[in-house]
């Protein structure tokens, strides 16, 4: 009988594939239908964010985090300034605690709707897409409303947000959260309990609590895991420890339970956004220190002082002591953090963005070895992978 | 609860000062140098010792610091060792941050610390791939984020903001076409730094003082 040779096969995914999420390059070791080995190939969105971010004013780097991770801008901005606030050593007015917290929640409620819908697409389901892209356009609508823009806000400012809610904005947001109650019951019914849905994803991808603390996860993948790991409850920021809010777990750390925690996290969003609403007092959105704030316009045109004010601030910019600062966020996949180095001019020294995607990502070789091809997909879905982040 | 994440409140900064004591008393000769700045611990070892170093505040009940989070350099050309490594690590169970530091230069390597969080892989990756730090011992010390083929450490101070090469695709040859960067005009930095705050000489000082 003749010797037959076997030997694996070497397989290119992407960068130009849909179920990629952008622009991930995959080199997979197969042996026949099972993955052997994969080797993520990043990089090919690599802007180089972190050096633009050491050659500008600390003000015009803002618009740079929006662009990270382009589902959850707000939630990036507030990273970052949270950390030139805690350099600056500025305090942020309560009402603008409360405008950033609600605007974090419902960036957090964006990003879930595209994350779950497109994973849902990955593993066939159109439905839910059409159905969370339209509740989506709304709330791009409440960012144009408030900043001016869909996508890339700019909104969040060093001590508070740029601008106060536009009037009758709230009473809007207000009815939205009532009316996508209804919708997201839906698209709950619709995959939850969906047969081929949970034939995809349930035991896909599995990682233990230990194996997640190893590889450095956090967000909904290690709270899937089992671990009640939150930092706006651990480490809360703004005023987050005013909310009333549960962290969800899952059991399994499979793509299952990533996706429940997903489901059960844009419920607690809409608490949060409802309290924000509720208890949102009046008063000032950015603190009275001409050094960091540019003084209102009709001042302006009275005052000298604040028009010197005015123009140091929009060409010098703010000086920031020296020190170095880590600040971190729960942001929608995990934990983003914001490592600032200041040397006292208007420039950072240094900025690295800490994204909570670049840990999951490579944790794809441990986490897809033994599964099938499509189950990659999977997995990559369930991740919530964005490339603006990862690639920096 | 969980077993790993703690209920314990946020730090307030009082409870660091313990916290340095403990890494004082564990690390011993190995801890060069601790400082508490903006309610942060940073703590400075020497780069032979740091798989040791992490070993020891991963597995140590009064530590457990089981993530890390980030690994990146610090560049400070000036320096006779230019670069700063960091580590930053969280305990869940003490709901604490830890920033270790280590200094280094373009020719020694740090010890990778793969062995010790699986996660440095990546960005021990990343830290050579944009500065240039070498990792001993490091599984797949590759490039990651530039391009294939790409040559210089970008994120080093003495890199330029233009970089070296500009590609485009040429319609004659059909492919894309790497060569020297064109600028259109010459590259302007403006700092906007006032010269009436002190902030150093001006052209023309050095008359003065002569």
């Amino acid at each position: 009988m003749p010797e037959i040779q076997m030997r694996n096969f070497t397989m290119n995914f992407g960068p130009q594939h849909p179920a990629a999420h952008g622009v991930l390059r995959l080199v997979l070791e197969m042996n026949g239908e099972v993955v052997e080995r994969a080797d993520p190939h990043i990089g090919l969105l690599h802007r180089g964010t972190e050096k633009f971010i050491e050659n500008r004013p600390y003000l015009q780097s803002i618009p740079y985090f929006d662009r990270l991770d382009y589902c959850s801008m707000m939630m990036q901005e507030h990273g970052y300034v949270l950390a030139v606030e805690k350099l600056l050593g500025i305090e942020v007015p309560i009402r603008a605690q409360y405008i950033r917290v609600m605007f974090a929640e419902l960036t957090r409620i964006m990003n879930h709707l595209l994350n779950l819908t497109t994973m849902a697409l990955d593993v066939g389901a159109m439905t839910p897409l059409l159905w969370g892209f339209e509740e989506r356009e709304k709330l791009m609508g409440f960012y144009e409303e408030v900043s001016g823009s869909r996508m890339h806000a700019n909104y969040f400012r060093f001590g508070g947000v740029n601008r106060d809610l536009p009037a009758g904005l709230a009473e809007r947001i207000d009815a939205w959260c009532d009316s996508f109650v209804h919708v997201f019951n839906d698209m709950d019914n619709l995959l939850t309990e969906n047969r081929i849905f949970k034939q995809r994803t349930v035991d896909i991808g599995k990682f233990t609590v230990e194996q997640c603390l190893d590889w450095g996860f956090s967000g909904p993948m290690i709270r899937a895991a089992g671990v009640p790991w939150d930092l706006r409850k651990a480490q809360p920021y703004d005023c987050y420890d005013r909310m009333d809010f549960d962290i969800p777990v899952g059991k399994n750390g499979d793509c299952y339970d990533r996706y429940l925690v997903r489901m059960l996290e844009v419920r607690e969003s809409l608490k949060i956004m409802k309290q924000c609403l509720r208890e949102m007092p009046e008063g000032p959105i950015r603190p009275d220190d001409r050094k960091v704030t540019p003084p209102p316009r009709a001042e302006m045109k009275r005052s000298m002082e604040s028009l010197i004010h005015h123009f140091k601030l929009y060409t010098e910019g703010v000086h920031v002591p020296n020190g170095e600062v880590y600040a971190a966020v729960e942001s929608s996949k995990g934990e983003f953090g914001v490592y600032l180095v200041g040397d006292g001019t208007n420039r950072p020294y240094k900025c690295k963005i800490r994204s909570p995607g670049y840990a999951h990502l490579q944790a794809l070789d441990a986490l897809g070895k033994g599964h099938m091809l499509a189950d990659v997909v999977a997995i990559i879905a369930a991740m919530d992978i964005v490339f603006g982040e990862i690639d920096r | 609860m969980d077993a790993n994440v703690s209920e314990a409140t946020p730090e307030p900064a009082h409870v660091l000062a313990p916290l340095q004591a403990h890494c004082a008393e564990l690390l011993g000769d190995r801890l060069l140098d601790a400082r508490i700045a903006y309610d942060e611990l940073t703590i400075e070892v020497p780069g032979q010792r740091i798989v040791d170093v992490l070993t020891v505040l991963r597995d140590d009940p009064g530590c457990l610091f089981k993530v890390l989070l980030d690994v990146t350099a610090v560049d400070r050309p000036e320096n006779e060792q230019r670069f700063t490594v960091v580590y930053h690590l969280l305990s869940m169970k003490h709901n604490r941050r830890i920033r270790v530091v280590v200094a280094t230069d373009e020719f020694t390597p740090v010890p990778s610390v793969v062995s010790v969080f699986s996660t440095a892989n990546w960005f021990e990756r990343e830290t050579w791939d944009m500065y240039g730090v070498m990792f001993s011992d490091h599984p797949d010390l590759r490039r990651l984020l530039t391009d294939y083929g790409f040559d210089g450490h970008p994120l080093r101070k003495d890199f330029p903001l233009t970089g070296y090469v500009e590609m485009r695709y040429d319609p004659e040859q059909q492919r894309v076409v790497y060569e020297p960067v064109k600028l259109r005009q010459d590259f302007r930095s403006f700092d906007f730094l006032s010269p009436w705050e002190g902030s150093g000489l001006l052209p023309g000082d050095e008359k003065a003082s002569n």
